[in-house]
């Protein structure tokens, strides 16, 4: 189709090849769009150039060594899917995890949320052709990675969480920088606040663009900021807590509309929210074992099936693994939120121009390699 | 006769220098600017803090290869460039650096200047046609499309002021503001004008033509090499034109503010006039986001043009009767 002379085209409509390789299309994304003029008529997402074989990966080693692998799926929540990874391990062979372990676990998620969101907004508005907010949230966003390198030793595939705990011990340098990063925060939201989102035009680019209604989020199982931007009020960590979610009091942000403006204010609010987590879990977080004691070198866990839900930045993710006795999984699969918001695109981007189309797959928020696997 | 000539033929030598050089600095400025307000320090490497960094930009740039895209217009392909070139040169002719720093002080200035600055919007739309490629011709059709558009608030920003002083002169306009600028008289037209003129140079927060997170590079996507570096000469030299005449016609050109002007020397005036207003227009691009294109189109012809006309007319009726 890209080869195409477009001297010669004669119909009104013509197509144009979005990615693989674009500045806007995060990743390799590709995306076959008709348009008529400047507006879409339609809008076909084509995916799978990152595939890897994840899941095939997973069946054929033992549990242990598909840690590394956990957090290269979602690469910017590497922390909350080797959380969500150990979790389903240590259910499915009934390991006991110290206090201490499970709210290490939910600061490090916290902040890896926090770090995820960050990048989305730098990215999202510079999609918007802003440029300047891009640095001043990847300037925080360091922050973060430099407090979970110090104590995973990694900026983005962390490999942290440890079946019955963590790999490594938080000490007095990391929670004095976790508050630190905390405090800064707390202007950097009034920032943000006067830089983007009380901009004339960006109000103008995201209100009521890309409206993504709860009928069409229950069709494609749409989940996450996204779905809670429409009014859900569905979140993994409020519906089935998991560690010590329960714990805590925060708040599950919603939007109304389920338009981008929704879907950004959602995010916003949650990046606070999981400020206010950290805050607590930082008061909260008692002595002890960092690692359960008596965790075999080699699991042998039981016939049967484990299914594990955890919220990543992206929304609703799952593992579910078959274990037929031995070492390694028989069957391991993964559910992950982006495929799911990913192809809403479909139905959302006909009737909209080229510019929106922009806007609104920045507004998703999808990760490509976590769809790929 | 032949003193005319050589003033002409001189003066243009002097304009291309100038132009160059001023489009290296401006590309320099950008850096530096768009840095200090990311909070980095921006090029720092070449040069005391990275001012040659535009030149050795520049040589790699001659040194590169012109690549000419599949099923091209080789003709036009390679004319865009140079023709985007042509008529920002030409501003230059009768731009009042200073009292007598004017190449040729015509009095039809106003015309031409704006006369041969519509024939960018021609040059973008062969590049971006002849590159066969989509994303380049969106681009094109883009940036045709806006400056129509914004040309007419414009022009009529710039009507008002000429019923002010009955000329088309630049050295009389700017005589004519000895004691007060005509943004003080003429706030709304100086408003307009700046904006169009943002629209105009396709700067963002109007930099749809080449919206690289949407088109990729706009209109000059296949261009490569010194091609590219014409095109990004070029918007750095408009930019300067349109400040240069904004300077002119609302900020008092030479002079200084209510006659005062401290024994500095006009062109030394013109100058940091019109580099402060470039400086403006860059901060607006570092710090707002893009705005779509029927959001720019309806912005131009339901806000821009209607207030210009209104502001217009209310400026004859308050010439003829008071």
């Amino acid at each position: 189709m890209a080869e195409q002379d477009i001297t010669q085209e004669t119909s009104r409509v013509y197509s144009l090849n979005l990615g693989p390789q674009h500045p806007s299309t995060h990743g390799v994304l590709r995306i076959l769009l008709d348009l008529d003029g400047e507006y879409i008529v339609k809008a076909d997402p084509v995916i799978g150039y990152g595939h890897r074989g994840h899941e095939k990966m997973g069946e054929n080693r033992p549990y242990k060594q598909f840690l590394p692998n956990s957090s290269r799926m979602d690469y910017l929540s590497g922390m909350i899917f080797n959380h969500g990874f150990v979790l389903a391990v240590e259910k499915l062979v009934g390991i006991e995890v110290p206090e201490r372990a499970k709210y290490i676990r939910v600061i490090a998620s916290e902040l890896n949320r926090i770090s995820s969101h960050l990048l989305w907004f730098g990215t999202y508005v510079m999609d918007l052709g802003g440029f300047t907010p891009f640095l001043y949230a990847f300037d925080d966003r360091e922050q973060i990675l430099d407090i979970l390198d110090s104590v995973s030793g990694s900026r983005l595939t962390y490999s942290y969480c440890r079946f019955g705990g963590v790999c490594r011990d938080v000490d007095s340098r990391f929670i004095d920088m976790t508050r630190a990063f905390l405090k800064r925060m707390e202007t950097r939201w009034a920032d943000y606040d006067n830089l983007v989102t009380k901009n004339i035009i960006f109000i103008h680019r995201t209100r009521d663009v890309g409206i993504i209604d709860r009928e069409l989020c229950r069709q494609y199982g749409v989940t996450g900021p996204n779905l809670r931007a429409c009014g859900v009020s569905f979140d993994v960590r409020r519906s089935e807590p998991y560690e010590v979610y329960d714990r805590l009091d925060f708040e599950v942000p919603t939007g109304s509309k389920g338009d981008a403006l929704d879907r950004y204010d959602v995010r916003f609010k949650e990046m606070q929210q999981s400020c206010r987590i950290i805050d607590q879990a930082l008061d909260q977080l008692p002595g002890g074992a960092f690692v359960a004691e008596k965790v075999p070198q080699k699991l042998k866990p039981p016939k049967g099936d484990v299914y594990t839900a955890f919220e990543s930045a992206r929304g609703l993710s799952a593992y579910y693994m078959v274990s037929d006795g031995s070492p390694g999984p028989y069957r391991c699969h993964i559910r992950v939120p982006s495929f799911g918001n990913l192809n809403a695109l479909n139905d959302v981007l006909p009737g909209t121009m080229v510019a929106d189309a922009i806007s609104i797959l920045g507004s998703i928020d999808v990760v490509i390699p976590e769809i790929d696997r | 006769m032949s003193s005319d000539w050589f003033r002409l033929i001189l003066g243009l030598l002097i304009a291309l220098g100038f132009s160059q050089l001023n489009a290296l600095f401006l590309v320099w400025l950008e850096r530096k600017v768009a840095g200090h307000i990311q909070l980095r320090p921006g090029p720092m490497e070449v040069g005391p803090h990275g001012l040659l960094q535009t030149i050795a930009d520049g040589v790699k740039l001659v040194g590169k290869e012109l690549i000419l895209p599949f099923k091209a217009d080789r003709k036009l392909f390679f004319l865009a460039p140079v023709l985007v070139f042509t008529p920002v040169l030409v501003g230059f002719l009768v731009l009042p650096f200073g009292q007598n720093m004017i190449i040729r002080d015509m009095n039809l200035g106003v015309l031409l200047i704006f006369g041969f600055s519509t024939i960018t919007v021609l040059a973008i739309l062969a590049g971006g046609w002849a590159s066969n490629n989509k994303y380049a011709l969106l681009g094109a059709v883009r940036s045709v499309a806006q400056n129509i558009a914004y040309e007419i608030p414009l022009l009529l920003s710039v009507m008002s002021v000429v019923l002010m002083v009955n000329s088309l002169s630049f050295s009389e306009i700017v005589n004519s503001q000895k004691t007060v600028w005509f943004i003080f008289l003429q706030p709304l037209a100086g408003l307009i004008y700046l904006i169009s003129a943002t629209a105009e140079t396709n700067r963002a927060p109007f930099d749809i033509p080449e919206a690289e997170s949407e088109l990729v590079a706009g209109f000059h996507t296949e261009y490569s090499g010194m091609g590219f570096g014409l095109f990004f000469l070029a918007e750095y030299t408009n930019m300067f034109i349109v400040c240069a005449v904004a300077t002119s016609l609302f900020f008092g050109g030479w002079q200084g503010l209510f006659g005062i002007n401290l024994g500095i020397p006009g062109v030394f005036w013109f100058l940091f006039k019109t580099y402060a207003l470039i400086f403006i227009i860059m901060w607006v691009r570092w710090t707002f986001p893009r705005v779509r294109f029927d959001q720019l189109m309806n912005f131009a012809w339901k806000v821009m043009i209607p207030l210009s006309l209104v502001n217009l007319v209310i400026t004859a009726i308050v010439l003829k009767f008071v």
